[in-house]
């Protein structure tokens, strides 16, 4: 294994002397894991994830993780990969698009388990004809999954997110997975500028008995990660039973609300938040989003920006204050169904008018002027 | 795990339940126990809620009774009538979803050796016909081309037990089931032709009607899984309920398929062969 110091967290994200590199966002989730002290590590190759998913294969083999296979499809890598977790181990993968659909299954299983893994998206599009083009479609399906659900506005994002989603997923009143979410292609296929910290640095290694939940690892009394008999039966103890932990794994959720504000500032960043136009966005729309307002403030128009960093938990209060001023919020999203105006409109409980758009599929970039066009129309309402 | 991880502190032991306390004196777990020596000693599985004459309760029975090392043994199972039995054992079990069990299996090993590099741990996947040649068979057969160290044993009924008696991938052809109203029109999937020549180095295919032979090869699947390779186990389990026979025969109905189509069968690979006759060739079992 290749020698690395281990630093405290708060040392790795804030303190310690940066590089600034012009890497790909495949390159930057390697630079995170190198630094990750990651344990174990399973692949299954899908565009536009596979290139992180071979440099983790790479930092494998040069001596950064102890364990690193190619499973036989995401519905076993998030199998094996629980395994992993159940057992007592850092474990990190990767996958996108159908990927994610294939594996869904396994996903409230991780939560459920309260299993700490910790997994990035590369999202891409997921219905027939087939694509392999950026869509976030994929993550409207994950909302519910019970894992809680970053997304990375670009490669410094994605670089810091991966390493913080491991402290997050690991705090014993949360210990319950993280799905780094990052726009395919235009964040893993493009080289920006990324600080990172010294590559002989390292967190601290995961302590398996912080778990909430036994280890199995046989050096606690037997235990099992299933349902009694008896709760599996039709009877008020079972409904019980299952209603508790359904709302203790939200709880968990719930509970890693400070642990996100401390390692990553906030659920959101805000900008210009006493503007009568808010845009609101998360992942690569919000470049796009700093794009159109640039325009804006030079025809004249005042606009705020809120970037959602956390969708689950979602900032409800903080996105209620950031826009207390609004007259109307712009949603700008790159798929079909406009999964996050849904999650915005909710929020806001119909206090602001709330524009569901513009949103570009199938693999279209975001022009800014779409985005002009709306803050125009909502300034001159 | 050593056997102080379950002793009760003395002052608390008469707080605890007659059972736990029976587990911690005379169980499996201080002193290793066979299935021969079954009746002299407080079982893992002291009771469970399977139908009357289940043999896929019996084979679970025997199964965890022919465990080397229970205190390190972790079962991985999945949905299915075995986990009726399991889900009372006092062993360490871990069931997610359908058919996934040789994948979590395979994660879970690699990472024991990772972390007790010294200490032997055994993973070893126990489960239905349908969890195992049906839903889960594309990860059942890629752990073994992985050569993951995990003894796989299959409790076979024959039948999808658990969601009301439809067809699976190991029912005889011919027979009708639900799922199957004109009868089943292609054979027994071979899943035990399958081990051989997808990297198990040790096979077994047995009845409920031995149960010695279950202790004898369950033991050597377990033992050679740690050192040389994958293993299979295949147990026949019939099931009263759902092919309508009355319970108190299944151990007949077991018999006589042992005479027949279920007769016994064996494999083992050189390299397994020279490991055991160098380990344990002295061994009774
Ligand atoms: C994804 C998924 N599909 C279907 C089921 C329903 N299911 C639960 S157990 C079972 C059949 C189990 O049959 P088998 O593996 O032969 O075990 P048996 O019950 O006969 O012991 C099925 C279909 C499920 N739990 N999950
Ligand atoms: S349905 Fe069959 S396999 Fe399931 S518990 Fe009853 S007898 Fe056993």
């Amino acid at each position: 294994m290749i020698e690395q110091r281990v630093v405290a967290p708060e040392y790795l994200f804030n303190e310690a002397e940066r590089e600034e590199q012009f890497i790909t966002g495949s390159e930057a989730v390697r630079e995170a894991i190198k630094r990750a002290n990651v344990d174990m590590a399973i692949s299954y190759p899908i565009t536009p994830q596979s290139e992180s998913m071979h440099l983790v294969g790479d930092i494998y083999a040069e001596g950064y993780i102890k364990e690193y296979f190619r499973g036989e499809n995401e519905f076993a890598v998030m199998s094996s990969v629980a395994g992993a977790a159940m057992g007592g181990v850092r474990v990190f993968t990767a996958t996108g698009g159908p990927g994610t659909l294939r594996a869904f299954e396994a996903f409230p299983t991780w939560a459920g388990a309260r299993l700490p893994v910790v997994c990035a998206f590369m999202t891409r599009g997921i219905n027939s004809p087939l694509s392999i083009q950026p869509d976030t479609l994929e993550m409207a399906y994950m909302l519910d999954t019970g894992i809680i659900m970053l997304h990375a506005e670009n490669s410094q994002d994605l670089y810091d997110m991966i390493l913080q989603a491991f402290m997050i997923a690991e705090k014993p009143d949360v210990h319950i997975p993280v799905g780094v979410f990052v726009d395919g292609f235009f964040i893993t296929h493009t080289r920006d500028r990324v600080k990172i910290a010294p590559p002989d640095l390292k967190l601290p290694p995961y302590n398996p008995y912080s778990a909430p939940v036994p280890v199995m690892d046989m050096e606690n009394p037997p235990i099992r990660q299933m349902r009694d008999p008896f709760v599996m039966k039709s009877n008020f103890i079972s409904y019980a039973a299952h209603a508790s932990w359904q709302q203790e794994i939200l709880a968990a959720a719930e509970r890693s609300r400070r642990h996100i504000a401390h390692y990553l500032g906030n659920l959101l960043e805000a900008e210009n938040e006493t503007a009568p136009v808010m845009i609101v966005a998360s992942g690569t729309a919000v470049s796009q989003s700093r794009e159109a307002i640039e325009s804006a403030r030079q025809e004249g128009l005042d606009v705020g920006l809120v970037k959602l960093k956390s969708l689950r938990p979602f900032p409800t209060e903080e996105l209620k204050a950031m826009t207390a001023n609004a007259k109307a919020v712009i949603v700008p999203e790159f798929n079909r169904v406009g999964w996050l105006a849904r999650e915005v409109r909710a929020a806001l409980e119909a206090k602001v008018k709330v524009v569901g758009g513009p949103r570009v599929f199938g693999g279209m970039t975001m022009p800014p002027d779409l985005i002009l066009d709306e803050i125009r129309r909502c300034a001159n309402e | 795990m050593s056997i102080k991880v379950i002793k009760p502190t003395a002052a608390f032991a008469s707080l605890l339940p007659t059972e736990y306390l029976e587990l911690v004196a005379d169980g499996p777990y201080a002193s290793p126990k066979t299935i021969n020596d079954l009746g002299t000693f407080k079982e893992i599985i002291a009771e469970h809620p399977h139908c009357a004459g289940c043999g896929v309760a019996l084979g679970v029975r025997l199964t965890v009774a022919s465990l080397p090392a229970p205190a390190d043994t972790l079962i991985v199972g999945t949905a299915g009538c075995s986990f009726f039995g399991l889900a009372q054992a006092a062993l360490n079990y871990s069931c997610s979803a359908f058919g996934n069990q040789n994948a979590v299996a395979s994660g879970l090993k690699r990472m024991l050796k990772i972390r007790y590099p010294d200490t032997d741990k055994d993973v070893v996947v126990l489960v239905g016909d349908g969890g195992i040649a049906d839903i889960g068979l594309d990860l059942t057969l890629h752990s073994w081309f992985r050569r993951e160290k995990i003894a796989t044993i299959m409790v076979d009924n024959e039948v999808y037990g658990n969601t009301g008696g439809q067809e699976s991938g190991m029912t005889q052809e011919g027979q009708v089931l639900n799922m199957a109203p004109k009868g089943k029109n292609f054979a027994k999937i071979p899943v035990f032709e399958l081990a051989r020549v997808s990297g198990c180095v040790y096979g077994a295919r047995v009845t409920v009607a031995s149960p010695k032979k279950i202790g004898r090869v369950v033991r050597k699947a377990i033992l050679l899984a740690r050192e040389v390779g994958p293993t299979y186990v295949q147990i026949y389990t019939p099931c009263p309920t759902n092919f309508k026979f009355p319970p108190q025969q299944t151990i007949n109905i077991a018999k006589k398929a042992e005479e027949g189509y279920y007769s016994f069968q064996e494999f083992i690979s050189d390299d397994a062969q020279a490991y055991w006759e160098k380990n344990f060739a002295s061994s009774t079992m």
